[in-house]
């Protein structure tokens, strides 16, 4: 099966950086969260419910909705602060990519290790421009909130396609689908990466050196 | 077409698809309330929660939409609608947008009913949420308030889009295929925001004509058949909206980003334009969303004053829980909003000034003549974080002969109908008030030696002669902050006093005076005594290194 990818690009100013990667990484996970599977006998399972939150940004004229799930924010909060925080180190200029894939695992025998296919990658690019003047700061802070409404209506778009969605998994095999260590909701798996491009344009990727590392540590 | 369908398939779609409308219809209301909303996850399910969802069910939007439906479901020509309006206090409504729950013929027989069709649904609700605070008019129900309310209709049949101006946007939350057909959930929405002048009660009757049975019988001053989004005060219901209020109190376990005493009004130009309708009637969108998209500052709760002179129906009332310290005001005209009692700690830690005066902590915001920019709204609240650059622009255009906001009154406006009101100071005033008025009678200024205190007294004592002598147009100076209780000097007269300092004495040598030839004379002595300090000049440049 393929994995379709998505690419969503963004052009923030610099302290806006974590809002809006908050934003569309969380109504992403709102449509890509169900509630935690409880499974009885035959077969059967029955769902938790999934509460939802209105979260106002401070620095963009936008509102969005995420799961009321205060772990899951927790995650995506650290990786997007990393995020930020490397965007924000010298020798990047400004651009980096994000990127939330969505997976399955499969189990090999061993000596290897499980394999981790995905099905789903959407990829946030982010463009840091700065601001001369608190004028243009307010400008901002509108047009990328109505920027981030175009994202939200363009994730919605392709969620809504109905492509390709792992099949609801047996209790035994309800790992390799979902992510349950979370107390009150259950995502799909998925992992968080990101990539900066530094000054010279070559894209330094951390997510290569993690895969090498991965491959190595068997 | 139903033949592949079991009986048992069919009770549970169209069982799906009324309840899914009735969580629709839930979700888009809830978020034209003006409040944010939060539902708790829970690990174990209840039962109870349609789409495994956390929605919650106002029972007044239940009952309007079953009362729509009237038992039947969307079907191909017979979409259910839920229709977003605008309608200010001085009665001018506008459509703002208009959800449709559609189905068409395109069936999808091989689907699981039970099973994908439910989870597609859920699905769907999930980006209903995610859009409903995508379109324009959610930041306009966010803001709702005194000046207008936010109105819901539903209606079932064919889709009415006519109101909702030129040039308007459609946007598709999602299809859900059925073996009955495909339902799709769209939004319409108004692009162009900018008022008719006339009033529009003639336009919308004719939309009552059309579909008469969902409507109440009641005259159309009324609206009856429109029903507001927010929520109402205990005292003030006008029928059997009690249901509202429950789910209210249990709705307002909202999250508080922002402390009850910064829970103020969020003021727009429009407050104050009272005396002037006609700038009312051109409520355009982007001086709104300028005047209130201090969001550094405001709450993003809703703070929702009663609405002050509202005729008809939307008496927007506190949220009791979430803003404990709001004050209802009965129906006042004037166009003064809400204040809360206790002022701003930010602005009065920095300031000193005692809580009594709330007035002119929040007043200071708001720029008192409607001829202010909507910047100004911006930099006033802005300079409410200390920034002095906004200061700047709030003295630049704050210059106007009107006596009320940034004048201090205490005697007067704090006792005013016994209401604390911070834009009390906004309400019309008697200008025979003006012996009191300190800006024109600047307290006692101390004595200071400034040799410009002439001048500042020669500008006093003109603003005092200004009623009698005409020409002189007084300046009326509002600096922000600016409050005279405490200090006997305040920022305007402390301000005006030294805008004008003497030149500094190394600036004024007359250096004319000294003539090239001495000049050139006393070089070389000063050369000498560089260079017997040479050392000491080598070890400055070695510490700047």
């Amino acid at each position: 099966m393929n994995c379709r990818s998505e690419v969503l690009e963004v052009s923030v100013e610099g302290r806006q950086v974590d809002e809006a990667m908050l934003a569309l990484l969380h109504t992403i996970l709102l449509h890509r969260s169900t509630g935690k599977f409880h499974y009885k006998k035959e077969g059967t399972y029955s769902i938790g419910t999934v509460g939802t939150q209105d979260i106002d940004c401070d620095f963009i004229d936008f509102t969005f909705v995420r799961v009321s799930s205060e772990e899951l924010d927790r995650v995506i909060r650290k990786a997007v602060g990393e995020f930020k925080d490397a965007l924000s180190n010298t020798g990047s200029d400004g651009m980096g990519q994000i990127s939330l894939e969505f997976y399955q695992k499969k189990k090999s025998r061993w000596p290897f290790s499980d394999e981790c296919i995905p099905w789903e990658v959407w990829s946030i690019k982010v463009n840091v421009v700065n601001l001369a003047n608190e004028q243009e700061r307010q400008i901002c802070r509108e047009k990328v909130g109505e920027k981030l409404g175009e994202k939200v209506i363009n994730i919605v778009e392709v969620i809504n396609r109905h492509e390709y969605l792992p099949k609801m998994p047996t209790q035994s095999e309800v790992d390799n689908v979902f992510d349950t260590s979370l107390k009150d909701v259950q995502p799909y798996l998925h992992k968080i990466t990101f990539q900066i491009t530094d000054s010279l344009g070559t894209s330094v990727s951390t997510t290569m050196r993690r895969l090498i590392k991965d491959t190595l540590a068997l | 077409m139903d033949n592949d369908l079991s009986s048992q398939d069919k009770k549970d779609l169209d069982k799906f698809i009324k309840f899914f409308a009735l969580k629709t219809v839930q979700v888009i209301v809830q978020s034209r309330l003006g409040e944010k909303i939060c539902t708790r996850s829970s690990s174990s399910p209840t039962g109870s929660d349609w789409f495994n969802l956390a929605i919650k069910d106002i029972p007044e939007v239940t009952h309007e939409a079953k009362k729509a439906l009237a038992g039947q479901l969307p079907s191909i020509g017979r979409s259910m609608c839920v229709e977003i309006s605008l309608k200010t206090s001085e009665g001018d409504s506008m459509e703002l947008e208009t959800w449709c729950l559609e189905m068409n013929e395109k069936c999808d027989k091989d689907i699981k009913v039970s099973y994908t069709v439910y989870n597609r649904l859920s699905l769907l609700l999930k980006s209903l949420l995610a859009i409903t605070r995508v379109t324009p008019a959610y930041k306009l129900s966010r803001k709702q308030g005194h000046d207008y309310v936010i109105l819901y209709r539903i209606y079932f049949g064919e889709v009415q889009l006519a109101g909702l101006g030129e040039g308007f946007q459609t946007v598709r939350v999602g299809v859900v295929g059925t073996p009955i057909g495909t339902i799709t959930l769209s939004c319409a929405y108004r692009t162009n925001l900018a008022f008719m002048s006339t009033r529009q009660f003639e336009r919308t009757a004719p939309i009552m004509g059309i579909i008469i049975d969902h409507f109440v019988e009641r005259p159309f001053g009324n609206v009856g058949h429109m029903h507001p989004c927010n929520y109402r005060a205990p005292g003030e219901e006008e029928g059997g909206y009690a249901g509202v209020e429950d789910s209210q109190e249990v709705c307002t376990t909202s999250f508080s980003t922002s402390p009850p005493s910064q829970c103020v009004v969020t003021v727009s130009k429009a407050h104050l334009k009272t005396p002037k309708p006609v700038l009312v009637n051109t409520l355009k969108v982007p001086l709104m969303g300028l005047a209130f998209s201090h969001q550094l500052y405001s709450s993003r709760l809703s703070y929702q004053p009663p609405a002050l002179g509202a005729a008809d129906l939307c008496n927007p009332a506190t949220c009791g829980g979430a803003h404990p310290h709001q004050m209802a005001v009965p129906g006042k005209e004037g166009g003064v909003p809400q204040v809360p009692m206790q002022p701003y700690h930010g602005a009065q830690a920095e300031h000193g000034r005692m809580p009594s005066c709330p007035a002119h902590d929040t007043a200071h915001h708001i720029p008192a003549t409607p001829s202010s920019s909507g910047e100004d709204a911006e930099t006033c609240s802005r300079s409410s974080e200390q920034k002095s650059a906004g200061l700047a622009d709030t003295l630049e255009t704050t210059f106007t002969r009107k006596v009320g906001a940034f004048v201090n009154k205490p005697t007067t406006q704090i006792t005013t109908a016994s209401l604390d009101l911070p834009f009390a100071a906004f309400a019309p005033r008697a200008y025979d008030l003006e012996e009191n008025d300190p800006m024109v009678h600047p307290p006692d200024s101390p004595d200071t030696s400034s040799p410009l205190q002439g001048s500042l007294h020669s500008q006093g004592s003109s603003e005092t002669g200004e009623q009698a002598q005409e020409d002189f147009v007084m300046v009326d100076f509002k600096p922000a902050f600016s409050k005279d209780d405490l200090l006997p000097m305040d920022l305007g007269t402390f301000y005006r006093e030294f805008q004008n300092p003497p030149q500094l004495a190394s600036l004024s040598i007359d250096v004319s005076a000294q003539s090239m030839a001495e000049d050139l004379d006393s070089l070389p002595e000063k050369l000498a005594i560089y260079e017997k300090n040479i050392d000491e000049f080598d070890a400055f440049v070695e510490t700047l290194q």
